[in-house]
């Protein structure tokens, strides 16, 4: 299978590897996907409380090379956007610009979740603090 | 420095040896007699190389030259095999018993078969890929016409107690077929000693041309017969029509010559060098698992899964090397081998895994360069992965409620 030059370097160059702390109130994680389905993808937001922006982001993905670059692509799109902004990333808009083939559409659906249960996860630590 | 790419998937498919093609030459060119032409020295010329192939494919595998019928390949070879019984003694019975981690030649056909009423047993094999032989033995019926198992796996390289298996069946009176299309050459295979009835063979898994392959087919202690799949000119004793494939025929014989003579030095070179790569993966990556008996194996076979890392990405890694991986992703099916499945790997470490096919062309050199590149990309490729994150925090994976199962 040929990958486009996009997913390539992402591949090479994955942005924003790592993790932040699950803890911290201030930091949202999406653990998406399952081992058994040959793709993982945790992604962790930090979020400015006051504006509500995404300040950081950081990824880990077990998967293809397209699950890699998507949700590498991921972090570096929520990257300085507001919550509001990020939840509205479609996977399309991953699929558009890495180029993925039709097998590897399921790569982008994993990454728009991964952003999703995310956002989800730092409500909920947010709604919950609020009480 | 090696040469890259470096090729190292020779259970795929492996080189054309330089000396099968110098001997395959003259017959793609000058001498393009047909066999069976017997009133001029094209014909005879041509048939000459055709028996001289026989003789040398027969001699590989301690038969007779006229049992061995010559067809396109393997897939050919295994259907002729198992229709082939199946059609000419379905007055005798219409069950035949195989294994579930053959090749898809032999699982398509019987299940083929099935549909047209006959009854196939799909044997399981243990967590080393092995077939029971008392769930062999069980199994067999007065109506069971055909056993049909394989010598050595293509995936796991593992090899199946074929001398047993073949008493067995001698025993009990059932015919034996075994594809041998992973062994013949790289392990001593004899239909004799071994008790095998009817064999297959692919001339381009054994640095012969790719497109011809033959059947063995014993004439005598038991004659077997078989309802030919492909009517015609009654070439091959009838079992195969068509014109015969010379240039490919020449080449069979002599990749089946040259890997007699060499078997012996080439396979404890394949197995130096297998367990180089086995032995360096091991010591230098933490949670990589063999599947398959390690010592029932053929010898350049390594089929390796690496915990935490998608097997896919990791081919992408090391995309100057050529191997293949039991990955869902990289076959049209997304599905994770159904023989990893068999051997009961889970579904998790399947996708983990690569098979690294060690043949005649591969140096030594090569073999560490390989085990440096995968050492390389597997720890970078851990890194980044969110399992082996998990499980160094002593996460036990098998608990965690993944998103996408409910
Ligand atoms: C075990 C086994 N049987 C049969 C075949 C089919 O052989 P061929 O490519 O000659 O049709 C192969 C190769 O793909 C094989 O590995």
């Amino acid at each position: 299978m040929a990958y486009s030059d996009k997913v390539i370097d992402h591949y090479n160059n994955p942005r924003n590897v790592g993790a932040l702390s699950k803890e911290d109130p201030t930091v949202g994680t999406g653990l998406v996907g399952a081992p058994e389905c040959g793709d993982v993808m945790k992604l962790q937001i930090k979020v400015n409380e006051q504006t509500q922006v995404i300040e950081d982001a950081k990824f880990k993905t077990f998967g293809c090379g397209s699950a890699i670059a998507s949700s590498s692509l991921a972090t570096e799109w929520v990257k300085g956007k507001t919550l509001a902004e990020a939840l509205s990333i479609k996977n399309t808009d991953i699929v558009k610009e890495l180029s993925l083939p039709p097998v590897k559409i399921h790569c982008s659906v994993l990454a728009e979740d991964a952003i999703k249960a995310a956002i989800t996860d730092w409500k909920k630590k947010h709604d919950d603090n609020g009480k | 420095m090696v040469k890259l790419p470096i090729y190292m998937d020779n259970h795929a498919t492996t080189p054309v040896d330089p000396r099968v093609l110098d001997a395959m030459m003259p017959y793609l060119t000058n001498q393009f007699g047909n066999a069976a032409s017997r009133n001029h020295q094209f014909g005879w010329e041509a048939e000459q190389a055709v028996e001289q192939g026989r003789k040398q494919i027969a001699d590989l595998i301690g038969a007779d030259p006229r049992e061995i019928v010559i067809t396109s390949g393997a897939t050919e070879s295994d259907n002729l095999a198992v229709k082939g019984v199946a059609w000419m003694y379905r007055e005798k019975g219409d069950h035949i018993i195989t294994c579930v981690t053959e090749h898809k030649a032999i699982l398509d056909t019987c299940k083929h078969l099935e549909k047209d009423g006959y009854r196939i047993t799909f044997l399981p094999v243990d967590n080393k890929g092995l077939v029971d032989l008392d769930d062999l033995r069980k199994a067999i019926t007065d109506k069971t016409i055909l056993i049909s198992i394989m010598t050595a796996n293509n995936e796991v390289g593992v090899v199946q107690d074929i001398k047993e298996i073949g008493k067995i069946a001698r025993e009990r009176g059932v015919l034996f077929h075994t594809d041998a299309v992973q062994a013949a050459g790289k392990i001593p295979f004899n239909v004799n000693e071994m008790n095998v009835d009817i064999a297959s063979l692919s001339a381009h898994k054994f640095y012969g041309p790719k497109g011809v392959g033959a059947l063995y087919v014993r004439r005598r202690n038991p004659r077997v017969l078989l309802t030919p799949i492909i009517d015609g000119g009654g070439h091959e004793r009838g079992m195969r029509s068509g014109t015969l494939n010379v240039p490919g025929i020449v080449g069979l014989g002599k990749a089946a010559q040259i890997a007699r003579e060499e078997l012996q030095k080439e396979s404890a070179e394949l197995f130096r060098l297998r367990e180089k790569l086995r032995t360096t993966l091991e010591r230098e990556l933490d949670e990589v698992y063999i599947n398959g008996d390690l010592v029932k194996r053929l010898p350049g076979n390594l089929n390796m899964s690496f915990a935490y890392v998608e097997g896919e990405s990791l081919l992408m890694g090391i995309n100057d090397i050529a191997v293949s991986s039991g990955s869902a992703c990289t076959s049209a099916s997304l599905e994770p081998s159904y023989v990893l499945k068999a051997l009961g790997v889970g579904e998790d470490l399947a996708h983990t895994s690569i098979r690294f096919g060690i043949g005649r062309f591969n140096t030594e050199e090569e073999v560490d360069y390989v085990a440096g590149r995968v050492i390389e990309v597997v720890r970078r490729l851990r890194d980044l992965s969110p399992l082996y994150e998990m499980a160094k925090e002593g996460i036990d994976l098998k608990s965690v409620h993944w998103a996408t199962e409910g």
